[in-house]
């Protein structure tokens, strides 16, 4: 339950979207299969504990007929007053009370576990596959997106198990006895009720549909007012700046009346609703007791007076199920709407991987002088093959013709061909969309190529197992994310059980060491909300430790230094330099300094290689990298 | 209280409608509770005399009754949506103009998207309260009271029953729900945990499968997830006692009335009619107690919306308004005499978690307290000049230049533009004038031109154009196929980083301004458009007083004075030779800057494709989108 936030807005928007389903029934019996998968036999039972108390609860209102025709009607006829059937009667009508509450404390207790534990297993389910899921779901998903179905979705799904489903039975089966029961006194007045059902029914359609256009009205202007409202909210500097305050609140106005307007007729049509409903249940009423009456006068029918009381107490709760059936109808489509997109996530396919290689610790065997396996860390790396065999781990990488695209038909990777030398630093230079990046996604196997082959050490990547391809491959991304938690934390993702000091080391290498010392709490100071408190250069340098504590053999690095200014940089490259010794390393830069000194230097462009040497090469030939580098001298000069 | 009468001052014209809305509801239950006597006379004096003129007649009062109920209970309505979806316009409306007049050290008190939260979900919550305190409360209050009554009428003793009943079953309903509103409450930041677990993984999702993390973070989020259950389940189960409870009473008060209701009909003191409508009552009674209950709790569950709005409709600008203000700005010389700054201590908002939790997070970086980040900071720019301001990160660059359109207090010292105190300006001029092209700079959604009008909104196209060529934006803005008509996404995301700069900064040409101020705003730009854009300002803006924040020598080195900063304090001040001949921080970034320096700039490299090969281009622009 989380609360009241947005209820409203919410209950709309599913609406909505309700709209949309495809196979209702399907994802409902899908639903109830992973309901009773979890809690079969619990859920059973309280669908049996509701049945026991609406037993109860009918067979309560058929004692007042007993009540006033069995016992009072013949006291009074008679002088003698014996209370003691009456009592025993009311004992009996206790015990089947005690019993129909019992069941209802139960059945409310096994809900509360059940609501919970459905909630708790769902979230994890949903957390541990979505981990599972290759990074295209990320990619082409958005945030919000994502998020709501913790959110909202679920929030549906549990008011759809806990309330929706249990309420409906309920009201079935209070409808059903009820309806039975008031055959049983007296079919004529049955049909009366029945009649003005109808229209109760009738009623609540056009009304819902009436306040449904506005609801939907609504909805639209809500989404508009949100959309303007964080635009606005999140350049209100801006405003400021350009004394634009009055402009803006006349924006705001207009948005605003909009939503008024839609909002309050939505109100008041889904208001109605309520009063005639209660009207006409007494209408309902009074056409009992008027036709209940003629008919006890007449004679004619056999309805006694208590039957006609005991009927009429029947009216009244007769009409309250339907009207709630009706309510919770609404509730189960949008559930159904929340659990057709949770189970889209689940039914995402998760990355596959059936790599059987592994990257293990190797040393070298004294009297062999071959390598062996060993659980002690060294500083050496293999690659276990299934067949146990051994390949000392070298960092040699290569593309072979490869061609890759995001989505099928549209190409943006083409027969790329190149090779990284174990120890080799490769720079990658190209402008925004020019495949960089997807090159990276590539050798890391967030993407799969399309055709062609990557090879490790001259092991197709696909035969390596993802975490240890992963693993082999430090990485040091653009948009440095952090995750809540102390710095110290935040370093050590990199490698688990990297000590205290190990952390430190790897702090200093980056450069960040001196600002986290800086700081009062130093290596345990708190980061929320994505480090938000920290600079983009700041996180930057902790990304970069972050990968150097991992203390991979490979690199990747994706404008890794981009946001540290100049003078920073200097420091930076220092320990860059460091942890770059020895390790093949892919960087992306626009930075000249970084890219200077690679081995090899790759200009791309619109997914293919144009250029490659080393610096000195590519100035020589005189091409695209010298029209650049030169350019930027001019401008400088 | 203060809250609720700080919230309640805005009904405003809709106070009519909040009054009378309660009185349409008591009228409704008023004839509810006709009927149940109506209907007593119909069983006793109609069907037990067998008189049908009696149950005629009886009837059709009923029917009329019913027909009075209906029109109150949809007058009731009408009445009240008006009243609660009209407050919740006037307190959207309200908090909207009210943030209008914020400064920015009170935009800086409360995060993005808690403004949205109150803006939106905060006031629906509200309007939801405030329509449950309209319609239902007096409903379930005064069918409460009004049966209460009509039972004791009826019979004293039958009554004492219900009174009975409804003191236990009250107090009871009010122990648990607040034991269950305390477990909410406990509950939310756990929540809001989650939240962010969910949140950080799916846009960090990245870093962890680079690392592999997945399973560890999998373990992680289940922790939480447990613990959500724990408090959850707790909640529930207390919950879960209310509906027996209410079932015992309402069963337990239905046995005692039929035996002790036996008792009095024997006696002849109640009639069989007489009991029907006691049943009645006794349900009335108990569903309205509940309903009480319920509504209360759920109204106390939005008094943390309530609070929030309460805030920031009584937040109070804190920048004084000059007595008589001056409205025209002479010319575009800056003076800083003595200038002392510090940001105000971080007394952030109370009830925002996000605010909160970041405040504490500066806490822990700025060391504690306010500190001054600009120390008795002493500058002379003459109108017109081209001053360029350079140094490292958290050397108050920005924070200098902020003060000059007043967008904060000196806090000693004071500073002068066109040689008058900027706190003696009327500050839509002052700001009109001295136009600043902010670091983190916006674009709104609509087109080229509507954003251009944000600088001046009686611009012509041709205006816009001009401005445009200065800022060296009309190169691209031309190669669009809607040209100054192109849509513009929200925060402009539909262009490059570079591209926006030349927007924004042609934006701040079009106030045509005596002071120009660009914080960084070329960063994205590539030197050579840069120093074309450097050079426009020159030829047709000699008169504006020019600053530029650069982290690229290259973007200040002509300027007429460079400005070093380091820590709050002028380092230096002088022209690029006399910089390099005289201070060791500028002659640092220059070495840095020109060995190796220099950057493959986005742009440029976007020009070359350009002309180059643009039958690529689409594919060019699906990658940047996939990723």
């Amino acid at each position: 339950m989380p609360g009241p936030r947005g209820n409203a807005g919410r209950r709309a928007a599913g609406a909505k979207k309700a709209r949309e389903l495809d196979h209702p029934m399907r994802t409902f019996m899908r639903l109830m299969r992973f309901v009773f998968g979890m809690y079969g036999v619990q859920y059973s039972i309280v669908i049996a504990l509701i049945v026991v108390t609406i037993f109860a609860q009918v067979r309560g209102n058929l004692f007042f007929q007993t009540l006033i025709d069995n016992f009072v009607m013949p006291m009074l006829a008679s002088h003698h007053h014996d209370f003691q059937p009456l009592l025993s009667a009311i004992g009996i009508m206790a015990a089947i009370y005690t019993v129909g509450i019992i069941a209802n404390a139960v059945s409310a207790v096994l809900k509360a576990f059940i609501t919970q534990g459905f909630m708790m297993k769902l979230r994890n389910r949903m957390f541990a596959h979505m981990q599972r899921l290759p990074l295209g779901y990320f990619d082409t998903n958005s945030r919000g997106d994502v998020m709501s179905l913790y959110t909202n979705d679920i929030d549906t799904l549990r008011q759809m198990v806990s309330q929706s489903i249990p309420q409906i039975i309920n009201s079935l089966f209070s409808i059903v006895m009820i309806l039975v029961s008031m055959i049983y006194l007296s079919v004529p007045l049955t049909v009366v009720v029945l009649a003005v059902c109808a229209i109760m029914i009738w009623m609540t359609k056009i009304m819902t549909g009436k306040s449904g256009t506005y609801f939907s009205r609504q909805q639209k202007s809500v989404g508009e007012l949100n959309g303007y409202v964080e635009e606005m909210m999140s350049g209100q500097k801006v405003v400021k700046v350009f004394t634009h305050e009055d402009a803006a609140k006349a924006h705001f106005r207009e948005r605003n009346d909009r939503l008024y307007e839609a909002s309050n007729k939505a109100n008041m049509f889904s208001g109605f609703l309520g009063p005639i409903n209660n009207q006409l249940g007494y209408v309902a009423y009074v056409l009992c007791a008027l036709v209940g009456g003629w008919l006890a006068v007449s004679g004619t029918t056999g309805l006694t007076l208590g039957a006609l009381v005991s009927f009429l107490t029947f009216v009244k709760s007769f009409t309250m199920p339907i009207s709630q059936v009706s309510q919770q109808l609404n509730a189960i489509v949008m559930g159904l709407a929340g659990a057709d997109r949770i189970f889209k996530l689940l039914d995402q396919k998760v990355e596959p991987d059936d790599g059987k290689t592994t990257l293990v610790s190797v040393c070298e065997d004294a009297t062999t002088g071959t390598l062996r396996e060993t659980a002690d860390r060294t500083d050496q790396w293999g690659w276990r093959s299934p067949d146990g065999q051994i390949t000392p781990m070298r960092g040699n990488i290569r593309l072979d013709h490869v061609t890759f695209g995001y989505v099928p038909g549209k190409t943006i990777l083409h027969d790329m061909t190149m090779f990284a030398k174990p120890g080799q630093k490769i720079a990658l230079v190209g402008s925004t969309g020019a495949g960089k990046t997807t090159i990276t996604n590539l050798i890391t196997r967030f993407y799969d190529i399309d055709s062609g082959t990557i090879t490790y050490d001259g092991i197709d990547i696909t035969n390596i197992r993802k975490a240890d391809l992963r693993r082999s491959l430090g990485m040091v991304l653009q948009d440095t994310h952090l995750f809540s938690g102390s710095i110290m934390d935040n370093i050590r993702f990199g490698r688990l059980d990297a000590t205290d000091d190990e952390v430190i080391a790897a702090a200093k290498l980056a450069n960040a060491h001196t600002f986290i010392e800086k700081l009062p709490n130093g290596y345990h100071t708190q980061l929320t909300g994505d480090g938000a408190s920290l600079s983009q250069g700041q996180r930057q340098m902790l990304a970069i430790a972050r990968a150097a504590v991992a203390d991979p053999p490979a690199l990747i690095l994706d404008e890794a230094t981009s946001s540290i200014d100049t003078r920073t940089e200097s420091l930076v490259q220092a320990g860059m330099d460091e942890l770059m010794r020895g390790r093949t390393t892919f960087v992306i830069a626009h930075r000249l300094s970084t890219i200077r000194n690679a081995d090899c230097i790759m200009v791309i462009e619109a997914g293919r290689i144009i250029e490659r040497g080393t610096h000195d090469e590519l100035i020589a030939q005189h091409g695209r990298y010298y029209t650049l580098y030169t350019g930027i001298q001019g401008a400088v000069q | 209280m203060k809250t609720v009468k700080t919230l309640l001052r805005h009904v405003g014209e809709f106070k009519r409608d909040s009054i009378l809305t309660p009185m349409w509801m008591i009228g409704e239950v008023a004839c509810e509770m006709v009927i149940p006597l109506l209907m007593a006379t119909l069983i006793d004096q109609g069907v037990e005399q067998g008189d049908m003129s009696v149950i005629g007649r009886t009837a059709a009062i009923m029917v009329g009754v019913a027909l009075c109920g209906l029109t109150f209970g949809c007058l009731g309505s009408v009445f009240g949506s008006r009243a609660a979806t009209g407050f919740a316009k006037n307190l959207r409306q309200d908090q909207y103009d009210k943030i209008q007049t914020f400064s920015f050290s009170n935009i800086d008190r409360f995060s993005t998207p808690s403004l949205v939260t109150r803006l939106t979900t905060d006031v629906m919550n509200i309007q939801n309260a405030f329509m449950m305190i309209l319609r239902m409360v007096p409903r379930a209050f005064s069918s409460l009271i009004i049966a209460m009554c009509m039972a004791f009428v009826v019979s004293g003793t039958m009554a004492l029953i219900y009174l009975g009943a409804v003191i236990i079953l009250g107090s009871i309903l009010g122990v648990l729900m607040s034991i269950a509103a305390k477990y909410f409450r406990q509950a939310f930041p756990e929540y809001d945990a989650m939240n962010e677990s969910v949140e950080e993984n799916v846009t960090a999702m990245r870093a962890v499968k680079a690392f592999a993390r997945e399973s560890m973070q999998t373990r992680v989020f289940k922790a939480t997830s447990k613990r959500i259950y724990d408090i959850f389940l707790k909640a529930e189960l207390v919950l879960a006692a209310v509906d027996p409870i209410i079932q015992t009473t309402v069963w337990g008060c239905l046995l005692l009335i039929s035996w002790v209701g036996s008792h009095l009909i024997v006696q002849n003191q109640l009639t069989t009619g007489d009991l029907t409508s006691l049943l009645m009552y006794c349900m009335n009674i108990l569903m309205s107690l509940v309903m009480l209950s319920m509504t209360i709790v759920m109204i106390t569950m939005s008094s943390a919306s309530a609070r929030r709005i309460a805030e920031v409709l009584e937040e109070h600008d804190d920048m004084a308004v000059a007595a008589e203000p001056v409205t025209t700005v002479r010319d575009g010389s800056i003076v800083f005499d003595h200038v002392n700054f510090a940001y105000p201590s971080v007394t952030l908002s109370e009830n925002d978690p996000a605010a909160k939790r970041r405040a504490e997070m500066a806490q822990q970086l700025i060391n504690s307290g306010p500190e001054n980040v600009l120390t008795d900071l002493s500058l002379t720019i003459p109108s017109g000049t081209v001053v360029g301001i350079i140094g490292g990160t958290g050397s108050s660059k920005t924070t200098l230049v902020n003060l000059i359109p007043r967008l904060y207090d000196v806090t000693g010292g004071s500073l002068t533009v066109g040689g008058v105190d900027v706190r003696d300006y009327d500050r839509k001029v002052l700001r009109d004038k001295v136009a600043v092209v902010l670091q983190n700079n916006v674009l709104f959604s609509g087109t080229i031109l509507s954003n251009m009008r944000w600088g001046n909104p009686n611009a012509t196209i041709d205006d816009c154009q001009r401005a445009c060529a200065i800022a060296c934006a009309d190169e691209f803005i031309d190669k669009l196929p809607d040209g100054y008509e192109s849509t513009v996404e929200q925060g402009g995301q539909n262009f490059s980083g570079g591209q926006k700069q030349r927007l924004c900064i042609a934006r701040a040409l079009l106030k045509d301004p005596n002071v120009l101020i660009l914080d960084d705003s070329t960063s994205a730009v590539d030197t050579g458009t840069d120093a074309k854009i450097r050079r426009a300002f020159a030829r047709h803006m000699p008169d504006v007083t020019k600053i530029i924040i650069a982290q690229r020598i290259s973007s200040v080195q002509d300027a007429d004075m460079i400005v070093v900063l380091d820590n709050g304090h002028i380092s230096g001040v002088g022209t690029h030779d006399e910089l390099v001949a005289s201070n060791e921080i500028y002659r640092e970034l220059v070495e840095l800057q020109t060995q190796g320096g220099g950057d493959f700039d986005e742009d440029q490299f976007a020009q070359l494709n350009n002309t180059a090969e643009a039958q690529h281009s689409s594919d060019v622009d699906d990658d940047k989108e996939v990723r």
